[in-house]
């Protein structure tokens, strides 16, 4: 105490102050970014994020042209007059890919009469090794009527430009890949507009719940 | 009535140390889904209880060339699936592998695993040694092994 030069005091006081000043500061700024955190995540649940980062509701889906498990042509203007839950995937995937269409199988079956109006389509992001014979017999195995489509990487790359859904291929030791992918079902209207949006935290349940508000 | 109450105090710590001392790893619950018929890959899930910590190392089948541990990793949006080196398991604390997070990833299948068949798995645990389960083969979107 003794060794303190006077006017320690009004200059303790004075760091004090600015102490407390950043210390207000630094919890205001953790406030902004869980409020920022808790609208981002809320905003995730229904609506996904753009490939740019922004909210881009109106700009997903889009023209394509590809072809389904039986060799037939299937464009944009095909998935018109009924809705549309639209998933991109790979054979290969052994996990996701599968509880997605499950998810979206169980779903379905609890529409009822309803479930007419609604079209499952799964797109490949692995066009390589996902041709339209591998995509027949990997939706046959699904109980649900599931329209598979494939085509050249660069049609692909343009139907998951317009669904902004982003793939790439992760290689794996001997020359085996896997694709990292997007995992989203896209709730698409009748008209081709996006509508609504399912992760793979929905539950069958909430899939059923939302289409059926929305096909009510 | 005190002596009664002892005596079922005696035999049932008797027996509760008599199950703990079977002190052993154990392997249950081993499924896996239903491949469509040209798919190379597939994946089985256990469920792993061991008393004692220990750590699955690897795993084997004779239905895949190759048999690889996976998880899933979220990235925003983005599954990614990556093969892991091994996988922890905690002492008294049973791991569920399911789908969504970790698997016993089948690759190279020799034919495709058709639903209500089984095939072996052994699994290879770093204390434990290897543990050879039969494997249940459930439908293709199933999501857990305890449909029947």
């Amino acid at each position: 105490m003794a060794r303190n030069p006077p006017g320690h005091a009004s200059r303790g006081g004075a760091l004090a102050n600015s102490r407390r000043f950043v210390l207000a500061a630094v919890l205001l700024g953790g406030l902004v970014i869980m409020g920022a955190g808790v609208l981002l995540a809320l905003a995730h649940r229904d609506t996904p994020r753009g490939a740019a980062g922004t909210l881009l509701a109106s700009a997903i889906g889009g023209s394509f042209r590809l072809v389904d498990q039986n060799g037939k042509t299937v464009t944009d203007a095909d998935l018109k007059g009924k809705w549309s839950l639209v998933y991109f995937g790979y054979t290969h995937c052994p996990d996701a890919c599968p509880t997605a269409l499950n998810d979206i199988a169980i779903a379905l079956d609890q529409l009822g009469p309803k479930r007419e109006a609604v079209r499952s389509v799964f797109i490949t992001v692995d066009p390589e090794r996902d041709t339209p014979e591998v995509l027949k017999a990997y939706v046959t195995s699904f109980d649900a009527a599931i329209l598979a489509l494939s085509g050249s990487p660069e049609e692909i790359a343009r139907a998951a430009k317009a669904y902004r859904v982003y793939y790439a291929k992760h290689p794996e030791p001997g020359g085996d890949y896997s694709m990292d992918h997007s995992s989203v079902i896209y709730v698409m209207d009748p008209e081709g507009r996006f509508t609504a949006s399912f992760t793979h935290q929905s539950t069958p349940e909430e899939i059923a719940d939302r289409l059926k508000k929305l096909l009510a | 009535m005190s002596f009664r109450f002892l005596a079922f105090a005696g035999v049932f710590a008797a027996a509760s140390a008599a199950l703990a001392q079977t002190n052993q790893l154990e392997v249950s619950n081993a499924w896996a889904r239903a491949t469509p018929a040209k798919a190379e890959n597939g994946a089985a899930y256990v469920t792993i209880a061991s008393p004692t910590p220990d750590r699955l190392l690897s795993a084997s089948s004779p239905v895949a060339k190759k048999t690889e541990l996976h998880t899933m990793e979220m990235a925003g949006m983005v599954m990614k699936m990556r093969p892991i080196a091994g996988l922890d398991i905690p002492g008294g604390q049973p791991v569920a592998l399911k789908p969504g997070g970790e698997h016993i990833m089948l690759i190279g299948l020799q034919q495709p695993l058709r639903e209500g068949q089984a095939f072996t798995l052994t699994l290879n645990f770093e204390m434990a040694g290897a543990r050879t389960v039969s494997v249940a083969v459930e439908k293709a979107g199933a999501m857990s092994g305890m449909t029947h």
